[in-house]
């Protein structure tokens, strides 16, 4: 945002009459409308690329003509097919929580973006305790979850809410244990200073946190953990389509339940940004460093969550609890102490 | 019937009738505390359709079609049985081509099943994936049923004393390349699926059907070899030839976990595939000429008398009881349906399992509510 | 492995009088056996290790009314297999139409639980002691029992109607108007 401040005072004559409040205002806005169509435009894709994917692994094509070349604009057909259906809202459900539901659930993913250092100076807003926000907003989530579980008046609905409360708390723990072991060697929460400590190194990438011994682990550790936070498979119990319908989901139709689609699909991107972030340099690359590399990064990240989807079966509740709480935090308690006597050493 | 009392904790839970994993319309009520389940009861009969009753007023060859309708994912195995019975019943002896082409629809049947049964059931656990392999193989499947006797599914092509239709003029070799292009997808599909850590979780030592419990509600067919106990129709009571043939029954060892596990059943399905493979290349090798609609009568008119003919079935023994009165309907046709059986343990083995389980377990029973309400 | 006239032999020496009549000579030979001594037969059928009959094939109904040359009946077909010695047998048990009831036997096969809710459903043979009988199949407040030769199909159930509606061809032929026309009231 500094960046667009700068650009925008530079480059608009009379800038500096304008009263502060609006000279600030104004690239805050234009912060917000390109966070915000950065959000719809990856939902876009993402779920097209989601449906090509699966398909492909599947032995079948997939969306081949909306739009012409492999039904590209299938999304967007989907889309306006939500928005023209009727807003169905049970009868005995509580309205207002039923309505703000939706909403909850993608402010978490959406408040995130503000931290994600794309480029060296495309960031919305470089906090110095960046990772500490992005691990306290994207909890944001679960309580969205609960409310739209609770809010249905529904048992399926209402297991599947539980369910998500259950497991989403349980592996932000190993999740942030994991953070930590980055955060650690760096000395710093600040998005950028992180990207910073893994510039240059071997071959241009030698530094990234991904290629060192502790950390190394940690990736893993903070990967899976984060597949569970954003309930995709084999952690998607909360929406176990064969065996409670849709879970939290079910009484939502229409654009509301696109809400809740485009919010999964964010925070798919926002986890795998944070781990690129972390552990595989940023927007650190030894061609084309910048936003480029940091979008290809997550996007790849965001390719082999769905990857893992369509192969493996699902976990059990209870099984979903042993490995976050028997496994993964051991794992990630071992890795901090292991870290920090990095540090010292 | 008596009305339970009813703890302020539990919950009564429905599947109901509509429910993407109840394998068609079974409503089953759930009792559970939280997660675990205390208490189950089936209701059935969502898809009762009087097989029975429409048997008594149609005349013999009639009852096929119906016959077919009943378990529509094997009606190749359905009318085999009851083509048996009646024939049983008349003293007709069909000749050899007609047992050998039996035979070869009946295996193709069994693995299309149990394809379909496997698919399902990993997409019941959450692995979406060897559903469309298991359905790209069941078409091939289905395309050589439609280029014989016209029809995908429901065929009407075993009739009492021969067939409805030849088999078609290359039939042979088209039937051969399908088997060499089946055997690879049997072998990607145990290791995307069968040895896959997360389903061995999810479904061993869940659903641990006893032999004893399984002998006592008359389980039969690979819920019952998944508990160890080595009877199958096609060895112990031959029929159509099969004590011709070289081929294994594969029963369940307690490879992982319990035995009578989930696991055990399914991993039965999967090798009765294989050898229903092996069964399949010898028929069509030792395939003799013949007309199959030699023995095929006029009328069909069984003496008066009655007889219970069994066929195995992919799901279990299907037994027909028949009863002729000596006119062209049958005085009465009682089935008894290897699902019929297989539900009715359902409420012994799910105590004390979650509900996630309960998924598992209903999945690995392999029920088709058309043959279970008739 | 025993023939069927030798369980029929070992049946007759246990329980003498009992047997009413047998065929030996037709596919399944069977025998008809006293209605009140059939759960005791069955208990010994099971247990007895010489016969050891483990697993109940199939309990049927069977409704005999408007067959030349047989009495008008209900009965209760009960088609046996052991599994140890391969052997089968076929009791049957003869009751009067009206209020045909009958022991339960679902103590000896626990399958017997759910076949006899279905003879009860589609015939009405109430089963003594039996733990849950109710209908299986049909409705739990259907009317009539449905595998009975003289059912009548009730006009309608629950405010439905209940019965095939008439065949546009038999309608057609009959000079009625067939169809609904867009173009028409009512």
């Amino acid at each position: 945002m500094e960046a667009l401040l700068q650009y925008l005072s530079e480059n608009i004559s009379g800038y500096g009459q304008l009263p502060v409040f609006v000279q600030y205002l104004l690239p805050m806005l234009l912060a917000c409308v390109l966070c915000l169509a950065l959000a719809a435009l990856f939902g876009l894709v993402a779920v097209w690329v989601e449906r090509k994917v699966a398909a492909h692994m599947q032995d079948r094509l997939g969306p081949m003509r909306v739009g012409g070349w492999h039904g590209w604009a299938q999304t967007l057909a989907d889309g306006v097919k939500l928005l023209l259906k009727e807003d169905i809202i049970p009868a005995q459900a509580d309205k207002a929580l039923f309505k703000l539901a939706p909403i909850v659930v993608f402010l978490g993913g959406f408040a995130s973006l503000l931290v994600l250092p794309f480029g060296q100076r495309v960031i919305v807003s470089d906090l110095n305790i960046g990772v500490l926000y992005v691990v306290a907003i994207s909890s944001f989530g679960v309580v969205g979850i609960i409310m739209a579980g609770w809010a249905s008046n529904n048992k399926y609905a209402l297991f599947g809410g539980m369910r998500a409360a259950a497991q989403i708390v349980s592996y932000e723990i190993p999740a942030v244990l994991a953070i930590l072991t980055v955060v650690i060697p760096v000395g710093s929460l600040s998005m950028q200073e992180i990207v910073k400590a893994q510039e240059g190194g071997w071959l241009g990438i030698g530094n990234w946190f991904v290629f060192k011994p502790i950390t190394f682990i940690a990736f893993f550790v903070y990967y899976l953990a984060s597949l569970a936070e954003v309930n995709r498979t084999p952690f998607d119990i909360p929406e176990a389509e064969s065996e409670l319908v849709a879970g939290y989901h079910t009484e939502y139709s229409g654009m509301r339940f696109a809400f809740f689609m485009l919010a999964e699909y964010l925070n798919m991107f926002v986890v795998s940004a944070v781990a690129t972030t972390l552990f595989l340099g940023g927007w650190n690359s030894p061609v084309l460093a910048g936003p480029a590399a940091f979008m290809v990064k997550a996007v790849a990240l965001v390719f082999v969550q769905m990857w893992l989807r369509w192969t493996l079966p699902r976990l059990r509740v209870d099984q979903l609890m042993y490995v976050s709480w028997k496994v993964l935090l051991p794992a990630s308690l071992v890795l901090v102490i292991g870290a920090g006597a990095l540090a010292v050493l | 019937m008596q009305v339970e009392a009813y703890e302020g904790e539990d919950m009564i839970l429905n599947m109901g009738p509509q429910h993407p994993s109840t394998h068609g319309v079974l409503r089953l009520e759930l009792k559970t505390d939280g997660e675990i389940v205390q208490r189950i009861v089936p209701h059935i009969g969502y898809l009762h359709r009087c097989f029975e009753k429409h048997a008594e007023n149609v005349d013999y060859p009639g009852v096929i079609p119906y016959a077919d309708r009943m378990d529509y994912i094997a009606s190749m195995n359905n009318s085999l049985g009851y083509a048996l019975a009646v024939e049983k019943l008349m003293g007709i002896q069909v000749n050899e081509r007609v047992k050998t082409i039996r035979v070869i629809v009946a295996e193709l049947n069994r693995i299309a099943s149990h394809l379909l049964s496997i698919g399902t059931y990993a997409m019941d656990i959450g692995a979406y994936t060897p559903f469309l392999h298991c359905f790209r193989e069941r078409e091939k499947i289905l395309d050589l049923f439609e280029w014989t006797c016209g029809a995908r599914l429901l065929y009407n092509y075993n009739w009492v004393g021969g067939l409805s239709h030849d088999l078609p003029d290359g039939f042979v070799e088209k039937a051969r390349q399908f088997l060499k292009e089946f055997e690879p997808v049997i072998v990607e599909e145990n290791n995307l699926l069968s040895f896959n850590k997360i389903f061995i979780e999810r479904t061993a030592n869940v659903g641990v059907l006893s032999k004893e419990m399984a002998l006592s509600y008359n389980v039969t067919g690979p819920n019952l070899r998944g508990s160890g106990v080595q009877w199958d129709l096609r060895k112990d009571i031959p029929y159509c030839g099969y004590e011709t043939y070289t081929f294994e029954v594969p029963v369940g060892l307690g490879k992982f976990g319990s035995l009578g596990s989930c696991w055990d059943r399914y991993y039965v399905r999967v090798r009765e595939m294989e050898e229903s493979v092996k069964l399949i290349r010898q028929a069509l090798d030792r395939l003799p000429e013949g007309d199959v609609q030699e023995h095929v009568p006029k009328r069909v008119k069984p003496p008066k008398g009655e007889v219970f003919g069994r066929s195995e079935t992919p799901r279990g023994e299907l037994g027909y009881y028949i009863i002729s009165d000596g006119g062209t309907n049958p005085f009465r046709v009682k089935v008894k349906s290897p699902c019929f059986t297989a539900l009715s343990v359902l409420p012994e083995i799910s105590k004390g399992q979650m509900v996630a389980d309960i998924i598992a377990v209903i999945g690995s029973i392999d029920i088709v509510m058309g043959e279970l309400d008739r | 492995m025993k023939t069927a006239p030798e369980i029929l032999q070992v049946l007759q020496d246990k329980f003498p009088g009992k047997i009413i009549k047998s065929d030996m000579s037709v596919i399944d030979p069977f025998a008809v056996v006293d209605a009140g001594a059939l759960l005791e037969m069955c208990v010994f059928l099971k247990d007895d290790p010489g016969l050891a009959f483990d697993s109940l094939m199939c309990l049927s109904g069977v409704d005999y009314k408007g067959l030349k040359g047989e009495a008008e009946r209900i009965e209760v077909v009960y088609h046996l297999f052991s599994m140890k010695h391969r052997h089968a047998f076929v009791l049957k048990v003869q009751l009067p139409r009206e209020n045909p009831s009958l022991a339960t036997v679902e103590t000896v096969w626990a399958i017997a639980n759910w076949h006899e809710r279905e003879a009860y459903d589609m015939f009405g043979i109430r089963f003594e002691g039996h733990s849950d009988l109710r209908r299986i199949l049909c409705p739990d407040d259907w009317e009539g029992y449905p595998l009975r030769k003289d059912y009548e199909q009730p006009e309608t159930y629950r405010g439905m109607p209940a019965r095939a509606a008439k065949q546009f061809v038999e309608m057609a032929n009959e000079g009625l108007e067939v169809g609904t026309n867009p173009f028409k009231a009512g």
